[in-house]
């Protein structure tokens, strides 16, 4: 999940003189979608790496880390090749520890052969304010040196509050700071898809 | 989340089992590059000990130091409280200086819970007279659930002088909130008859250590404290070795994956015989090696968040 939440649906007011009106939610990408993107980025950095030597995919949870294990499987149909997948959970370098209750921290898993000298690439569901990949960077150095850091996310969808950038992209989507964008996927939540749900009544 | 850290009582099973949960992801730093968290930046940690310790007060402190909060050592030696400072008056001290979390190691009980009304931090138990020592009950109860893979069920005879053990009190309640089966096991003089009613209601008590040996997943030892040595509560040194204290044939009479645990500093000779304390089942440096981890857990569950 991109933090921090984008602002809220506006809760309907349940004034008499004024109607209600339902929050809209629109199918960004269905579940064929979300496959076509997951075989194309799997062919970008199978592209952008010269066959994903020296490669490690790591994925920050709670959505990250399936996409990371599925984008694997995926380069390992096109070219055969084993690619080591992780986790790299965040929580404790997050930079908004104490605005909220205590979070509980998930296990990071570095893959055996380490990744002093590799090319990491992070995997997240969506791109946001970049809070996250920074944190997840500072994390990484604590782990040791890679040789190169690359992103990819399912979504990018703006409004970013740091020199950020992903170097795959399922799918742009220019969105406003009222909207939400919400991935789910098979393994986490039963599905996937990505809805965006609206503010305001389009 | 609690706020203080008081008793093993304060943990109910989820609680106690996402402070175990989160040790262990706290374990993994100490294999790393780096092992340091930024999760407590800028937080201060007090740590006021009016008794003697090492393990635990260094255990406390590169906890913290681990996850970058500021460490404030206050031993009672050498400080204003030589000079005759109460508690209290520490602890508005404490309180001016912005501690975020007072560790306290106190020889009265339910010194850490009178504090705990005093300052706006939180509170962590190190220890308090006879009364309670939370974090090692934690601690020993990662070490089992690391080596033995549960604790529901699990079969653990506490040893020794149950009578002044914190470290058996804060086990007892701990351990039977996560479902292990408790069985305190030592003289007659050194056991309270009422203490399954005031702790635990399914604590056995066994007054022959042999009996119990066989059926035990976990042997704790505890230490015999030679302060109470001369108060006439067993014969003699010798005679309390004998009944009580875990030799290597004893450990034979044990089964295939039992465990034996002691809270540290040990008696060699006394209730532990060096033999058993550097056999491979023994896990007393696992123990000082996971005190860390779960101190850790406590200190980020406590202050990690608003």
């Amino acid at each position: 999940m991109a933090y921090p939440q984008a602002a809220q649906p506006p809760v309907p007011s349940g004034t008499a003189d004024q109607v209600a009106q339902p929050p809209s939610v629109k199918v960004i990408l269905t579940s064929a979608d979300v496959q076509r993107v997951v075989d194309r980025i799997a062919h970008q950095i199978l592209e952008k790496t010269q066959g994903a030597a020296d490669t490690v995919l790591l994925g920050i949870p709670t959505r990250g880390a399936p996409l990371a294990r599925r984008l694997a499987d995926r380069i390992n149909a096109f070219e055969t090749v084993d690619v080591p997948v992780g986790v790299l959970d965040i929580t404790l370098y997050r930079d908004d520890l104490r605005r909220h209750a205590t979070r509980k921290v998930g296990p990071t898993q570095v893959p055996p052969g380490g990744i002093d000298g590799k090319r990491i690439v992070l995997v997240d569901d969506v791109l946001f304010s970049g809070r996250t990949i920074r944190a997840a960077l500072d994390a990484l150095s604590d782990l040791g040196r890679p040789s190169s850091v690359q992103l990819a996310v399912l979504v990018d969808r703006g409004h970013r509050q740091l020199p950020i950038r992903a170097d795959y992209v399922g799918k742009n989507i220019p969105t406003a700071l009222s909207e939400n964008v919400r991935v789910t996927l098979a393994e986490t939540d039963g599905l996937d898809e990505v809805r965006l749900f609206g503010g305001i009544n389009q | 989340m609690i706020r203080h850290l008081l008793s093993a009582a304060d943990l109910d099973a989820d609680t106690a089992t996402l402070i175990l949960d989160t040790a262990a992801e706290m374990a993994t730093v100490a294999g790393r590059e780096v092992k340091k968290l930024p999760a407590l930046r800028g937080r201060t940690v007090v740590n006021l000990f009016y008794e003697d310790s090492t393990r635990t007060r260094i255990s406390f402190e590169a906890a913290a130091k681990r996850l970058s909060a500021d460490v404030i050592n206050f031993s009672a030696k050498g400080s204003s409280v030589a000079k005759g400072e109460s508690l209290k008056d520490t602890a508005l001290t404490l309180q001016a200086m912005g501690a975020d979390a007072v560790v306290v190691r106190h020889p009265a009980s339910g010194a850490p819970h009178r504090l705990a009304d005093w300052v706006d931090g939180s509170v962590v138990n190190a220890g308090d007279g006879t009364h309670e020592h939370p974090t090692q009950a934690l601690l020993d109860a990662y070490t089992m659930r690391s080596r033995l893979g549960r604790l529901a069920g699990l079969s653990v005879a506490i040893v020794g002088d149950v009578l002044h053990s914190r470290v058996a009190r804060s086990n007892v309640l701990l351990l039977s909130t996560l479902g292990a089966k408790v069985t305190l096991v030592g003289p007659p003089t050194l056991i309270p008859v009422d203490i399954p009613a005031a702790l635990a209601p399914g604590t056995q008590v066994s007054y022959d250590l042999d009996a119990v040996l066989p059926d035990a997943d976990v042997v704790m030892m505890l230490r015999v404290q030679r302060e109470r040595m001369g108060d006439s509560y067993f014969p003699s040194a010798r005679e309390y070795a004998r009944r009580y204290g875990l030799d290597a044939p004893r450990m034979r009479r044990l089964a295939e994956h039992a465990i034996v645990m002691h809270p540290g500093p040990m008696n060699r000779g006394m209730e532990i015989s060096p033999e058993v304390a550097d056999s491979p089942r023994s896990t007393i440096v696992e123990q000082v090696t996971n005190g860390v981890s779960v101190r850790m857990a406590v200190l980020y569950l406590l202050l990690g968040g608003k």
